[in-house]
């Protein structure tokens, strides 16, 4: 596990990121070591370095995101990089233009990249079949959303010192979540064990193919862990009853501080956002000691920093800072 | 007009007549004759050696998309489509634009299909507007020309209105095709529901979608002593449960179509969506267990579900694609390599793709009998080629088989003694 931004000898083989699963242990390392040495151009007076100056990037939104759209936004901005936003509601796509059409419109001008959030799993992919520039996959569907995956290994590993050996276990509505699917499949490459709680209709069939253990209860599930995630709970779906009420879910699988007792006594807990509170995670954990969903956020920014730079061919000439 | 085309040297293989043999197959004014003692002056021989001479193949689940959806494909360019995949006859499903669901809509379909490159024998909606209320008007179908009914794309969800089909249908002499499959199970689902499923991140579509649907259709069918027959066929759940079925005498016939013995799930690896179909492309253990129906007699015959797609509709977001693909062209090679796997032999391919589908639908075909419709096909087992684009005659080419390595094909189609496919090398 010794690749950081000394090892000379690496290179970013990618140009693009669609998926975790592309992602070697070594890139890894790589991403979360080269974040950490952006994480301080965050703390300092003039939050900007040149590095991307005269770049343009395009985030290319068609569903609603606070956190992912304003975390690549800061991160390309603080990397003096131009940035461009489309959301759905704006994009043609209303008018019933395909999403392939819409994307050559922005290929005519020119992007250096376009992050791509779509409802749609494997519609990143398509992007790359239909333009030139690089693609950030920044959630597809119930696929995945890589870089949520890498800002959680980079949060648990400053906490941690190392991911190796380490079990997490995530709670919550696993089918329907590509965070989940991004970290299990991240996590596990690092050599991190991960359990995966909630009823049965939250667990998908095959779950365990990408490296999860499937745990019968919550207790069972964080029974002396090292990192307790929570996952956001969608509301009841109409056609499709996952679960009776919030309530109930709130009172099986809902992360409380009696839940926590039964992890490690340094037990981290991490939601990636936006919470419910009192359903999947009650106030105090939220808020409390060992909670790092803050930090999360803020290693949100450094982790796509890293990104952009990496994807821009950063690492083949030059410098980080 | 006095024209005669002798068929020379080839292997003549006709399960119906029980013939399989080296010989002449002898073809006067579009019709089978009996050999004469000389070859009379002015006939067309043609040297067969090393091909095979087969009953024009029949496909008994395609989608022509016309009248509605010219711009996939056409009776004429369907039936092209057909010809070139050796095939002499099709059954068009009603799924088109109007629905097959009147008498209008299938005068018009024959109507087209009156000079096309294959007879079309028409298939009627099982309701009106194949919308699951109320039945269509089958004696007035039957009368105009439709041969069976069905409102495949969709399943009948109301058990009841599909028991009175199946009463109806018979009544007027009229086959029941079920598309198969549990809505509420699948709904919103894109591909097999599995491991792949998983690691796409689509929403799954279960084995029990299927096999719930067959085994009502099958009790429906034992409820009212009439026959059904269950179209395209992907699991083998359902494989097991209509050999069961069989076994204790069900009046139940099967299809299943080439790409649930060929490919499995895999084949979505990348989003594919000309992997997409709905049944969807199960496991190989599916893939294993259909072709062991195919072998043992659980399966009747082999049918494509040809379901032309443009890009229009491909070239999108996976979960916003359109089911199906393209099979006429491919049919007969993907089945001529479960020949040289040793699944099944020669005799039993002309079964499937030509005998039994014309005995369940009760149109002529199947047979190279004195006096039978010159509808012939001559296969080269050995011929190889390559699928690409370009050569694709059906105006739609989205198919998970581009690119692929090809061996044996149909090299010359007749249709009542007139060529309609000639691919011979000179």
């Amino acid at each position: 596990m010794g690749t950081d931004v000394n090892n000379k000898e690496y290179r970013f083989q990618h140009k693009h990121l669609l998926e975790m699963g592309q992602l070697t242990a070594e890139d890894i390392l790589y991403i979360l070591s080269l974040a950490r040495s952006f994480k301080e151009v965050s703390s300092r007076p003039i939050k900007k370095v040149p590095i991307l100056r005269g770049k343009t990037i395009i985030n290319f939104f068609f569903e609603p995101s606070t956190r992912t759209r304003l975390s690549f936004e800061v991160a390309a901005k603080r990397m003096s990089a131009d940035t461009f936003n489309i959301s759905a509601s704006t994009s043609s796509s209303q008018k019933g233009e395909t999403l392939i059409d819409t994307a050559r419109n922005l290929e005519a001008m020119n992007p250096d990249i376009i992050i791509l959030r779509h409802p749609s799993s494997g519609s990143p992919l398509l992007l790359t079949q239909h333009v030139n520039a690089a693609i950030i996959n920044a959630g597809d569907g119930t696929h995945e959303h890589p870089s949520q995956g890498l800002l959680d290994l980079m949060t648990v590993m400053e906490h941690k010192g190392r991911i190796e050996g380490l079990t997490i276990a995530i709670i919550g509505d696993i089918a329907h979540s590509r965070v989940a699917h991004s970290d299990i499949v991240g996590f596990t490459c690092l050599g991190a064990r991960v359990r995966v709680a909630g009823p049965a209709t939250f667990m998908p069939s095959h779950i365990e193919s990408l490296g999860a253990k499937v745990c019968a209860t919550a207790a069972e599930a964080v029974a002396g862990v090292d990192v307790v995630m929570a996952l956001r709970i969608q509301q009841e779906r109409q056609h499709d009853p996952l679960i009776p009420s919030l309530r109930e879910y709130a009172r099986f699988y809902g992360v409380s501080r009696k839940l926590l007792e039964l992890a490690r006594k340094d037990v981290l807990v991490m939601h990636p956002g936006p919470i419910n509170r009192g359903v999947e995670m009650n106030p105090d954990v939220a808020d409390g000691t060992g909670s790092v969903i803050l930090d999360q956020v803020a290693n949100g920014v450094a982790i796509r920093m890293a990104l952009l730079y990496l994807i821009l061919g950063g690492d083949k000439g030059g410098e980080a800072s | 007009m006095n024209e005669i085309t002798i068929l020379q040297n080839g292997r003549i293989i006709d399960p119906a007549n029980k013939v399989d043999t080296r010989g002449d197959l002898w073809l006067r004014d579009g019709r089978i004759v009996a050999p004469e003692s000389s070859v009379p002056a002015g006939a067309r021989c043609i040297d067969l050696q090393g091909k095979w001479v087969v009953p024009g193949l029949i496909d008994m689940h395609v989608h022509l998309r016309e009248p509605g959806e010219e711009y996939k494909e056409t009776i004429a360019s369907g039936t092209l489509a057909a010809a070139a995949g050796g095939f002499t006859a099709v059954a068009c499903m009603p799924n088109t634009r109007p629905v097959n669901d009147t008498a209008a809509v299938t005068r018009f379909i024959l109507e087209q299909a009156a000079h096309a490159a294959a007879r079309v024998y028409p298939v009627g909606a099982i309701s009106k507007g194949s919308t699951g209320t109320g039945l269509a008007e089958y004696g007035e179908l039957k009368a105009a020309g439709v041969v069976a009914v069905t409102d495949d794309g969709q399943p009948v969800v109301d058990s009841q209105l599909m028991r009175r089909a199946m009463e109806y249908a018979a009544s007027h002499g009229l086959l029941v095709i079920s598309h198969s499959e549990e809505i509420s199970l699948s709904r919103n689902g894109v591909m097999n529901e599995g491991l792949m499923s998983i690691r796409l991140g689509l929403r799954g579509i279960p084995v029990a979608a299927e096999s719930i649907m067959v085994y009502r259709e099958l009790a429906l069918a034992e409820l009212t002593g009439h026959h059904v027959h269950i179209a395209h066929v992907s699991t083998g759940a359902a494989t097991d449960l209509i050999r069961q079925a069989k076994k204790r005498g069900v009046r139940v016939t099967a299809e299943t179509a080439p790409h649930y013995f060929t490919l499995t799930e895999e084949a979505v690896a990348g989003y594919n969506t000309n992997a997409k179909m709905n049944p969807p492309l199960r496991t190989e253990a599916d893939r294993q267990a259909i072709r062991i129906g195919l072998q043992d007699g659980t399966f009747d015959a082999i049918a494509t579900d040809h379901a032309p797609h443009s890009v229009l509709e491909k070239e999108v977001e996976f979960d916003r694609a359109a089911n199906g693909i393209i099979g006429l062209e491919t049919s007969l090679p993907l089945t001529l390599a479960l020949v040289r796997d040793g699944v099944i032999d020669a005799r039993r391919l002309v079964e499937l793709m030509s005998t039994a589908p014309a005995r369940i639908l009760g149109v002529d075909g199947g047979s190279l009998a004195v006096g039978d419709a010159a509808d012939v096909t001559i296969i080269d087992p050995g011929r190889k080629f390559s699928l690409t684009e370009a050569g694709i005659v059906s105006r739609s080419k989205n198919t998970p088989f581009l690119g692929w390595q090809l061996q044996g094909k149909a090299v010359l189609t007749f249709l009542g003694g007139r060529i309609t496919y000639d691919d011979r090398v000179v």
